[in-house]
């Protein structure tokens, strides 16, 4: 089975807002899947459709394999999910909410356990009302990871976390994806770890997916940007496709290009008599602002 | 206390719909009553009857305070003996949930880092709850007025009833001081309130009367409303909330934002061998909410099973007593009746558990902690069936330690447990009404306590004031067959179980169909 995750024009309504507004997402096995949006892009929702839990209008998802729906129980015994807002029992103690979890997932490595509970720093005789929120997203992840199954859920895992712990939670990551068995689904805002574990990564904006593919893929489809002196500036620069955010200073010029148009752009700035040339290509950063705001039309981003 | 008069504005407007609907609703309770009394006893000599029958009698003293005379406002009065308790009790939940509830949820964090004052958000929710109580009694006794009554008599109950709000406001507002959860602080103040009531009933019922001035139910029958008003226990309840309200702030100055005077302790690092299914997780969730109505009911039962002793030595020589007794308990011996309404109240109040139990499905989902243990390999059913495991044998546990301790009190040992079980057909109905609800309109189930109270209405005042008995029937307490005494009869209680059973499986149905959260 190649893929763990496929989901395909998914749409979900709550009243008037569409939350989910044909959807489309794939996950290899094997791989960490990164899985950004803005806030409000129903990444949620599609998780909490992917676990059975909300029922799509439309569209169509599989699970390793399955239903999400109708195989709901038979599936989550080999998932493992952390939730964005983790709430714990007041009175239960953060060991006793990972014993529980795992237990009713079907069984948790005690020895994993123990290791995690110590790299994550956590004390796990503390009642649940009385933790952080970063503390209670550790109990969630100690419970979800210390779990032996073969994909891993997680929605805004760091969220709370310091940046000690974040570390922490890269690493145990890292190894999770080394191990190359596990698959894992990760929403996050935090680029730097998308970049660091992420294979493949999917962007959502209002419900529909605009992007989807490798990093370097979606560096490839980034705007390239481009600073050059000139000998004489080029009067229909401007008006070349693909060119964007065009500004001149004396002789100098700075613009950004769509990687299909840099041939045709490159061959006017040589014709202009270019004297010297800095090219580079767009940062992860630019690429997922771009997407991110929201008044650009989605779609238009290609 | 900077910022009071904006945090007021604030719990105003959260309360815009929930303050306006209980004054409104309670406030229709004592007006409808005196039209039925009225209606029910026209003339003096029908009232000096009633009042014969009633004045002497220890069980309906100890279930509604002192019967003071013969007027149609003492009977009055009389009927509306368990209000203040319910006043009480909104009170003392309207200044938890705008206390520790918003604290335990990070809220007054929010707003405690603005400017206000620390003690404004206490003060809000107090002066919220003290002005709510203090308009329901004045309208209360306005809508008493309005039909002919004495006026002194009139305000004199209504502001009966306000006092008993203003004295569990405060108690409320230390609860909240003295645990980390709201529920914690709820538990404590309910306690209070149940030993307020225990209090009354026992000075009330029994030869020490002092008891009762020791309860702030108690203070609001020595008002004396159509009985020569005593204005001053309106001075001895205004300085107990006073003092209540100078020792929540005592307390509230002396910890940290999110903390507790009884401090939290380190628990288990790991979970025990037992604890590995959605049943095992209800148990821990649910098991101290059924302890403490199973102890105390059963403490409700050995004060009623006591009082019954002293019932048998009123009615050995006052045949009339002995006539309306057989009357309402249809046609049984006396002590037989007795027992028998007594049984009907344990039913209600059991079926008060049933619901609470049964809304913990809900509690869970809203609180988000459904979604971990669902998106495991627990199945929804499974899950709702742990929870509801409670719901239908928890009041059965609650009924039977209630029925033995009944019996063991009157003297009769474990014979009264059947007649407590006997309730569970009609508990069992708002525990599936509760279920259907969480599975269709999770956002409304709250309706259920509703629901409760309706048929609690019924039960305690209706079949008294002579309703018509199409309307009665609407409660499933009346189909059950009255224990001891009466005859157990099959089909209406076969009705009843087909009823829950339905409810529950189209609850059911419902939940796994749905989205959680929803």
């Amino acid at each position: 089975m190649a893929e763990a995750i496929t989901a395909d024009g998914l749409t979900k309504a709550f009243g008037r807002t569409r939350a989910l507004d044909g959807l489309d997402l794939t996950v290899h096995t094997g791989e960490v899947h990164g899985f950004l949006g803005p806030n409000g892009a129903g990444k949620t929702t599609t998780i909490r459709v992917l676990l059975g839990l909300v029922r799509a209008d439309g569209g169509r998802a599989t699970l390793l394999g399955g239903d999400p729906w109708t195989d709901a129980t038979e599936l989550h015994r080999r998932l493992a999910y952390v939730p964005g807002d983790v709430t714990l029992w007041p009175n239960l103690t953060g060991g006793e909410v990972i014993d529980l979890l795992g237990r009713l997932r079907g069984g948790l490595d005690v020895k994993r356990r123990t290791d995690l509970v110590d790299r994550f720093d956590l004390d796990p005789r503390k009642k649940g009302r009385t933790y952080s929120k970063g503390n209670r997203q550790k109990v969630a992840l100690v419970a979800a990871l210390a779990s032996d199954v073969e994909l891993l859920v997680l929605d805004e895992p760091t969220s709370g976390l310091d940046p000690l712990m974040e570390e922490v939670f890269r690493e145990v990551v890292a190894e999770e994806r080394d191990r190359g068995d596990r698959t894992v689904l990760l929403s996050s805002h935090i680029l730097s770890e998308v970049e660091a574990l992420c294979d493949r990564v999917t962007i959502i904006r209002a419900g529909r997916t605009v992007e989807s593919g490798t990093l370097d893929e979606l560096r490839h489809l980034g705007r390239i940007t481009i600073d050059a002196s000139l000998a004489h500036v080029p009067a229909d620069l401007g008006s070349l496709p693909g060119v964007h955010d065009l500004s001149f200073y004396g002789s100098h010029v700075h613009l950004s290009v769509d990687q299909p148009a840099l041939d045709d752009v490159m061959r006017h700035l040589a014709g202009a008599g270019l004297r010297s040339l800095v090219s580079r290509p767009p940062t992860l950063e630019e690429l997922f602002l771009r997407h991110y705001r929201q008044d650009e039309p989605a779609g238009a981003a290609r | 206390m900077t910022g009071t008069w904006t945090l007021l504005r604030l719990v105003l407007r959260r309360d815009r719909f929930l303050v306006p609907l209980w004054i409104l609703g309670l406030t229709l309770a004592p007006a409808g009553y005196l039209s039925s009394i009225k209606a029910a006893y026209p003339d003096a000599a029908s009232r000096q009857h009633f009042y014969d029958l009633n004045a002497t009698s220890a069980t309906f003293v100890v279930r509604n305070g002192p019967l003071y005379g013969s007027s149609a406002g003492n009977l009055l009065a009389w009927q509306c003996g368990f209000v203040p308790v319910v006043v009480g009790l909104i009170a003392l939940l309207t200044v938890v949930r705008h206390t520790r509830t918003e604290e335990e949820a990070g809220r007054r964090e929010l707003t405690g880092a603005t400017v206000v004052g620390r003690h404004a958000g206490l003060a809000a929710a107090v002066l919220l709850a003290c002005g709510a109580c203090l308009v329901f009694g004045l309208l209360a006794g306005l809508g008493v007025a309005a039909q002919g009554v004495p006026l002194a008599g009139a305000f004199a109950l209504g502001l009966g009833f306000s006092l008993a709000g203003w004295v569990f406001a405060g108690v409320g507002a230390v609860a909240a001081q003295l645990t980390w959860s709201a529920s914690g602080a709820r538990g404590i103040g309910i306690g209070v309130l149940v030993l307020a009531f225990l209090l009354r009933a026992a000075g009330d019922g029994g030869s020490a009367g002092w008891l009762a001035w020791l309860s702030p139910i108690g203070w609001a029958h020595r008002l004396r409303p159509f009985a020569g008003e005593q204005w001053w226990v309106l001075a001895v309840a205004l300085a107990a909330t006073g003092l209540l309200a100078a020792a929540a702030v005592a307390l509230s100055a002396r910890r940290d934002l999110g903390a507790a005077l009884l401090p939290a302790r380190l628990g288990r690092s790991g979970a025990k061998a037992s604890l590995r299914s959605p049943l095992a997780l209800a148990w821990r969730l649910q098991r101290g909410t059924l302890l403490v109505w199973t102890v105390g009911l059963a403490l409700v039962g050995l004060l009623m099973g006591g009082v019954a002793r002293n019932v048998a030595e009123t009615v050995r020589d006052n045949r009339a007593v002995a006539e309306v007794f057989s009357r309402l308990g249809g046609g049984g011996p006396v002590l037989d009746a007795y027992l028998a309404g007594t049984m009907t109240l344990f039913g209600l109040a059991a079926a008060g558990y049933a619901v609470q139990a049964t809304l913990k499905l809900r509690a869970e989902e809203a609180a988000g902690r459904a979604e971990p243990v669902l998106a495991t390999a627990a199945g929804r059913v499974g899950w709702a069936l742990a929870h509801l495991t409670f719901a239908f044998a928890g009041p059965a546990c609650v009924l039977a330690v209630t029925g033995a301790a009944t019996g063991i009190a009157y003297g009769s040992g474990p014979g009264l447990v059947p007649a407590a079980l006997a309730q569970l057909p009609a508990v069992w109905v708002l525990a599936g009404v509760t279920t259907l609800l969480t599975g269709f309109l999770p956002r409304f189930t709250a309706a259920a306590w509703g629901l409760l109270a309706g048929f609690l209405l019924l039960s305690l005042v209706g079949s008294v004031l002579r309703w018509s008995s199409v309307v009665l029937a609407i409660s499933p307490f009346q189909h059950l067959p009255r224990l001891p005494g009466g005859t157990f009869s099959v089909a209406p209680t076969l009705w009843l179980l087909l009823i829950t059973t339905a409810a529950v499986t189209a609850g059911l149905l419902a939940l796994r169909r749905r989205d959680i959260p929803s």
